[in-house]
């Protein structure tokens, strides 16, 4: 089935999870484990980036925008900073756009609205990877190049 | 809501105001210029009345003072002889009664004993004695006299004009007796007015002249205003020098009384003028009503007008006030109206505010619900669960929890788009997509309300200028009155489709209909048929106000008990005014 496919495009995509939600993180983390992606969790913004500077090698992060603390969008623009290449799906609860839109321009590469079907994340996740993917390319080459 | 009396007493304070204000002034004016034309007007009539005593004392003591020197004239130039020639006085007498249009009555020549020793005259009076009679002495101490008017031998009013002369040795005195009626007459010509009443009256206050009427005052009265008048009035003899030196008197000489409570009734003026030297006195007197009758027709004229003014200015201010309080009683309602349209909105506001809360907390929860379910639903893919008999229905009964957390997802998620702040920014918007929408938002209520909801939209349909969030609004709001309008549940149809430059949205139901006495009052704010507490009467002004905003256009169509459809045109292009 297509969850073969799935799988083999998961293995080695490492998604960091970013919510206040104990409970929501845990499940979801298990659920991508399940289909094979290597997920970390952080609990609030400030977490989110000690663990993106203590592991390089994190690939795609799911933000919620709504957090106590480091808000998404403040969470956003700081790692947007300190790791240009990583990228950054906004979860949100608001159904307002403007959020939305104002952590587009912010560089967030898309948004999802909460609860979300699991296909719906994984395809985000698996675009999100595959432009970082393309992004390293184009800039391990362009260094390359004189 | 209003108190009634505070309207009243507004009103009543305002006429009060406005007519105290505009009468004021009024009065002030009519109580100044009417004291003054008062007094002046006084000081005018009795000028003219003293005046006019003044002139007629002049005439009468002229009169009194020719028929003197007439006699004093004789006396000098016509030997005494004559006098006692019964002819020859016969012819004087004659003479004198010709040129002095029969003023005198007789004449008569008296020696110093009192006896008159010739007489010329209608009375057969020789020798009659005078020796004991009072103008007789009198005149034996003066060298002229003029009697008080007294009745006499002969037994009717008359007075004597005497002279005294001196021949052949002895005194004599020489008599003529003036006609009283003709000095009656003359006294008597001094009247203006209906009550103007002249007569003369002696020291005693006698009266020697006969008034037509009953006098002002007593003879008791009269002494005191006479002692008063003549205060320092030379008494000298009456002599014709004397007479003219009189006729330059000033006005002065006379004295003017007001005599109260007379026998008339009402006050009377009473002129006093010493005639005779002091022996008598000129008297008139006219009622002050009769005198001062033209003051007091236009003293009552004013007061007429300024009663009538004063019904007037107040009728205007009861007017006025009226007018003004019933305007002041609409703005307060219209303010009124304001203040609830204010709070309602305020209550719209924060009820939408509630629902994104509500919807945005249940969202987390039910993120993690579905989590939940969608890791179990993982975790039975295992081999050795699939093996177990109940997996199946396990499974069925996840997919149901995911499918029904998805059905509440959707309905949070279409509450928020709807319970977020209006948003007037206008940008090209698909209608279409906004019906659909809003059909889905209402599926679950017309649901419940047994009404099918069916869209019929136009392919290809232009995207207009307008604000989603204000078209949103309205779609809900004609939705929501079409769900309301069938109470038995029915067929709701929106259709669009496009006409001209127009893009025409129809919202179609097959309720109840609109009766025709409501139909011209449908879109008025806080117009509703709903009962209270279930309708604000807003959502059709609502819809109005952003339709024609959009330069658009919404109307209706209603069949009694078969549907109403509301009609909203938009334009393509941005046609604002």
């Amino acid at each position: 089935m297509s969850g073969n496919g799935a799988e083999a495009r998961a293995a080695g995509v490492r998604v960091l999870l970013v919510d206040d939600e104990a409970a929501f993180l845990e499940t979801l983390r298990k659920r991508l484990a399940r289909r094979g992606l290597t997920a970390e969790i952080a609990m609030s913004g400030e977490e989110a980036l000690d663990v993106l500077a203590r592991a390089q090698e994190i690939d795609v992060v799911l933000l919620d925008v709504k957090m106590p603390g480091l808000s998404g969008i403040e969470t956003l623009q700081r790692i947007k900073v300190a790791h240009p290449l990583v990228e950054v799906i906004l979860l949100t609860g608001h159904a307002t756009l403007e959020g939305a839109v104002d952590g587009m321009r912010l560089g967030a590469f898309d948004y999802l609205m909460k609860p979300c079907e699991m296909d719906d994340l994984l395809a985000k996740v698996f675009e999100a990877k595959a432009r970082k993917t393309e992004l390293e390319g184009r800039a391990a080459g362009g260094g390359g190049t004189p | 809501m209003f108190d009634r009396h505070y309207y009243k007493s507004l009103t009543r304070s305002m006429v009060l105001t406005v007519f105290l204000v505009s009468l004021t002034p009024l009065a002030l004016v009519s109580a100044i210029t009417s004291y003054q034309f008062h007094t002046s007007y006084k000081d005018r009539v009795n000028a003219h009345l003293r005046e006019l005593v003044l002139k007629h004392k002049r005439n009468i003591d002229g009169f009194l003072a020719e028929k003197l020197a007439v006699i004093r004239v004789l006396a000098d130039l016509i030997p005494e002889s004559r006098f006692r020639d019964p002819a020859a006085l016969q012819t004087i007498l004659k003479s004198l009664q010709d040129r002095h249009h029969g003023a005198f009555v007789d004449m008569g020549l008296v020696d110093a004993h009192g006896v008159q020793v010739a007489y010329a005259g209608p009375l057969r009076l020789e020798r009659a004695r005078y020796a004991e009679t009072r103008w007789f002495r009198e005149a034996m101490r003066h060298e002229l006299y003029v009697s008080d008017v007294f009745l006499g031998l002969r037994g009717s009013p008359h007075f004597i004009v005497a002279v005294r002369v001196r021949a052949s040795g002895a005194e004599w005195i020489l008599r003529a007796t003036v006609d009283f009626e003709s000095f009656n007459e003359l006294v008597e010509s001094v009247a203006v007015g209906q009550t103007g009443l002249a007569y003369i009256v002696n020291n005693q206050g006698e009266f020697q002249t006969r008034p037509r009427r009953e006098a002002a005052v007593g003879p008791a009265e009269m002494r005191g205003i006479l002692a008063r008048a003549s205060e320092g009035a030379g008494r000298g003899d009456f002599s014709p020098e004397s007479a003219a030196a009189g006729i330059r008197m000033s006005q002065a000489a006379v004295a003017l009384d007001v005599i109260h409570g007379s026998a008339g009734g009402g006050d009377v003026l009473l002129l006093t003028a010493p005639l005779k030297d002091g022996a008598w006195t000129l008297a008139y007197q006219q009622d002050e009503a009769d005198a001062y009758e033209s003051l007091y027709h236009a003293r009552n004229l004013s007061l007429f007008a300024i009663l009538g003014g004063g019904v007037g200015i107040l009728l205007m201010a009861v007017l006025v006030s009226n007018r003004m309080v019933n305007r002041i009683v609409e703005a307060d309602r219209e303010r009124d109206m304001m203040n609830e349209q204010v709070i309602e909105a305020g209550k719209l506001a924060s009820v939408g505010e509630l629902a994104a809360g509500i919807a945005h907390e249940i969202n987390n929860p039910l993120a993690i619900m579905l989590e939940e379910a969608g890791w179990v639903l993982d975790l039975l893919d295992d081999e050795h669960l699939r093996r177990h008999e109940s997996h199946a229905e396990m499974v069925r009964a996840l997919k149901q929890i995911r499918q029904q957390g998805g059905r509440c997802r959707d309905i949070t998620h279409k509450l928020l788009s709807f319970a977020r702040k209006i948003d007037p920014t206008v940008k090209p918007v698909q209608v279409n997509e906004i019906v659909r929408d809003m059909a889905a938002l209402s599926d679950q209520r017309a649901h419940l309300a047994n009404v099918r909801i069916s869209v019929d939209l136009a392919p290809d349909l232009p995207e207009i200028p307008a604000s989603p969030s204000e078209l949103q609004q309205v779609l809900v709001n004609l939705i929501n009155n079409a769900i309301d309008a069938m109470e038995r549940g029915g067929e709701l149809k929106v259709s669009t489709r496009l006409e001209g430059a127009s893009v025409i949205l129809d919202v179609a139901d097959s309720g109840m209909g609109i009766p025709k006495a409501n139909m011209a009052r449908i879109f008025d704010p806080f117009y509703t048929t709903k009962p209270v507490g279930k309708g604000t009467g807003l959502g059709l002004s609502i819809c109005y106000g952003i339709v024609r905003k959009m330069g658009g256009e919404i109307s209706v169509d209603s069949v009694l008990n078969q549907g109403t459809v509301f009609h909203i045109r938009l334009p393509l292009e941005e046609a604002r005014a």
